[in-house]
């Protein structure tokens, strides 16, 4: 298991951790040059067919799960046109000298089966080839055809997970905002798909203006801000039944950047009332409590995983800059104190980082820093990043990219808490304030 | 409440003819959805007319620019105001929403906290001038309804705004 040790350091390393690994030596067979990850190449054979139902599955389950890899930047899939051997039997023994002839350090095997009323069975195995054993144990994994990407989607979590030592992040979805429309009088619908952008569906009409939606923790519910009665007002709705309702009705007043906690019954949000904005907590069938007090701005709360604290930005100084408060409210501590201005903090779900929007001379910036504000590393740049929103394992950020002018049109991507492997999220047209899911159950 | 909102010839023409415009300037605001399907159907004589609406858009002036994050009203603002309180207490049959508007240079939700700020100024500033607060509301739109979209201060200055949007009815 030395070798695959060795990898796992480096794809330690890859995702940003630190600790003892890192200090070995040896034949290290990920090589980092000018600090970029080698990738691990791995090999996924077309998944075995047990039975004629099974035959497209098969092959679609096996390019979910290379892609859902692939896509981490953290491994490399070999191409099937290599491949000394195929699996024809999932239970034959691996011919471990055909696959390391072709560097293939690790291996996913897998079969399905599709019974009578559409009921899917993918069995998978993760192998290390080079030590020529299982990494983990053979699982089963049972679903429908309509959810067969969701059963791909947590063979690849598994093995990122077992190769990587992290939690998975791939069976989970995002919501967003799909955009229509020129600039100047865009339509704006909440959306929802896979974290991969497949599986698009829309969940309110373009009648009104409809704003950054958050999942509960759970991903249950979404809660986000909507213009439906021609003021800003916070709105809760059910995923499922797409029935929804207002949470926060005050006359004269605009409600908006709502959160959930932790519990996932109490939210936190903005109200504005006679210009000024603050922070406010609304707990289920309670009053809305005031948690800040001062004539600034204080706006885009969002909660340490715990629940025990809450971050958010502020202009009290002046400018935008980040805070940290007590879950009740109290004096808040400033953490940001680097150039420019700093907005939207959204605590890691692991608890160790918050992810900011940083403007700087023109520029925007998707940034991270420890919770005290220390280590502060800008991870993009551009004419308008904004609004970053955590994987479920806390190791990948998607935001919102705008380009500049008529044509410049937001877009949805995705970076590793790194700063590496920034790309796309393919979407349908135009979209914005991404929220991801915590992992599906 | 509904909106009276005009259409006319003449700006269709000046936005055919203008760089970076759009059809966001048809309505008096041009923020409210749909705002073009309630247009009031007032033809462009009515300009002419100091008690209407088109009069207000145009002769008094419906909108007031701000500085980069700023929401304090500069000289010309104040005047802009003044006019519109005195237009609104001649014409005592109009309540207005103030919208308040923020350039693209701003995250979601500061810009729609800055827009409050904005559109509170002018309430105001317009109660202070005698305009009863009964006949106002405020709104913000933050970024998400600019009039302009080139992203160049020539837009944003147009961008970050508050508009007086008129509609019929006493107010509240």
């Amino acid at each position: 298991m030395k070798r695959l040790t060795q990898l796992m350091a480096g794809l330690a390393l890859a995702l940003g951790l630190s600790g003892p690994l890192l200090a070995q030596d040896g034949p290290l067979r990920i090589e980092i040059t000018e600090g970029v990850i080698e990738p691990l190449p791995f090999a996924v054979p077309t998944f075995s067919a047990e039975n004629a139902a099974a035959q497209e599955l098969a092959a679609q389950l096996a390019q979910v799960v290379a892609d859902d890899l692939s896509g981490t930047g953290l491994f490399r899939q070999i191409p099937r046109d290599a491949f000394i051997s195929g699996v024809s039997d999932f239970n034959a023994p691996v011919q471990y000298a055909d696959w390391k002839a072709i560097n293939a350090q690790a291996l996913v095997t897998g079969a399905v089966s599709v019974a009578e009323g559409g009921r899917v069975t993918v069995k998978f195995r993760l192998f290390d080839v080079f030590s020529e054993a299982p990494l983990g144990e053979g699982l089963q994994l049972g679903g429908t055809t309509t959810s067969w990407r969701r059963i791909a989607h947590k063979v690849a979590d598994q093995v990122y997970s077992r190769i990587t030592g992290e939690g998975g992040y791939f069976d989970s979805r995002v919501v967003f905002v799909s955009e229509t429309g020129p600039k100047n009088a865009r339509q704006k619908r909440l959306a929802v798909m896979d974290y991969d952008g497949a599986n698009v569906q829309y969940l309110t009409d373009s009648a009104s203006i409809v704003l950054a939606p958050r999942f509960s923790p759970n991903g249950s519910r979404v809660i986000y801000t909507s213009y439906e009665t021609g003021f800003p007002k916070v709105y809760m709705m059910d995923v499922g039944t797409v029935q929804r309702r207002i949470l926060e009705d005050q006359p004269g007043t605009m409600a908006f950047a709502p959160r959930f906690a932790p519990d996932g019954n109490t939210v936190v949000f903005s109200l504005e009332k006679g210009g000024n904005t603050d922070i406010y907590r609304l707990t289920p069938g309670g009053a809305a409590t005031q948690l800040t007090n001062s004539p600034a701005i204080e706006t885009a709360p969002s909660y340490a995983p715990d629940g025990s604290k809450i971050v958010f930005e502020s202009d009290r100084s002046g400018n935008q800059q980040l805070y940290v408060m007590g879950a009740n409210g109290g004096e808040p501590t400033r953490i940001s104190f680097g150039e420019g201005r700093y907005g939207t903090p959204v605590w890691s779900p692991r608890g160790d980082y918050i992810a900011f929007t940083k403007q700087h001379q023109g520029r925007f910036h998707i940034g991270v820093m420890r919770t005290d504000g220390s280590e502060e590393r800008l991870l993009t740049a551009s004419f308008l990043d904004e609004g970053p929103t955590w994987s479920p394992n806390g190791r990948v950020i998607m935001f919102t990219r705008v380009g500049s002018g008529a044509q410049g049109e937001p877009a949805l991507y995705s970076v590793d808490l790194t700063g590496r492997n920034l790309k796309r999220i393919p979407t349908p047209g135009p979209a914005s304030d991404p929220a991801w899911s915590p992992l599906l159950p | 409440m509904k909106n009276i909102l005009v259409k006319s010839g003449l700006i269709a023409l000046a936005v055919a003819v203008s760089a970076c415009t759009d059809a966001g300037r048809f309505g008096a605001g041009g923020a409210n959805d749909g705002a073009g399907a309630n247009a009031g159907g007032a033809g462009y004589d009515s300009v002419n007319d100091p008690s209407s609406p088109a009069y207000f858009q145009q002769n008094v002036g419906d909108r007031v620019l701000f500085s980069v994050d700023q929401s304090t009203l500069s000289p010309q603002a104040q005047s802009t105001l003044d006019g519109q309180a005195t237009w609104l207490a001649s014409n005592p049959s109009y309540s207005a929403i103030v919208e308040g508007h923020a350039d693209e240079q701003g995250t979601r939700e500061y810009n729609l906290a800055l827009g409050a700020r904005r559109a509170n100024s002018v309430q105001e500033y317009l109660i202070s001038k005698g305009v009863a607060g009964s006949r106002l509301r405020t709104v913000s739109y933050g970024k998400e309804r600019p009039i302009e979209v080139c992203s160049t201060e020539v837009c944003y200055a147009k961008n970050r705004r508050a508009v007086t949007v008129l509609s019929a009815g006493q107010g509240s």
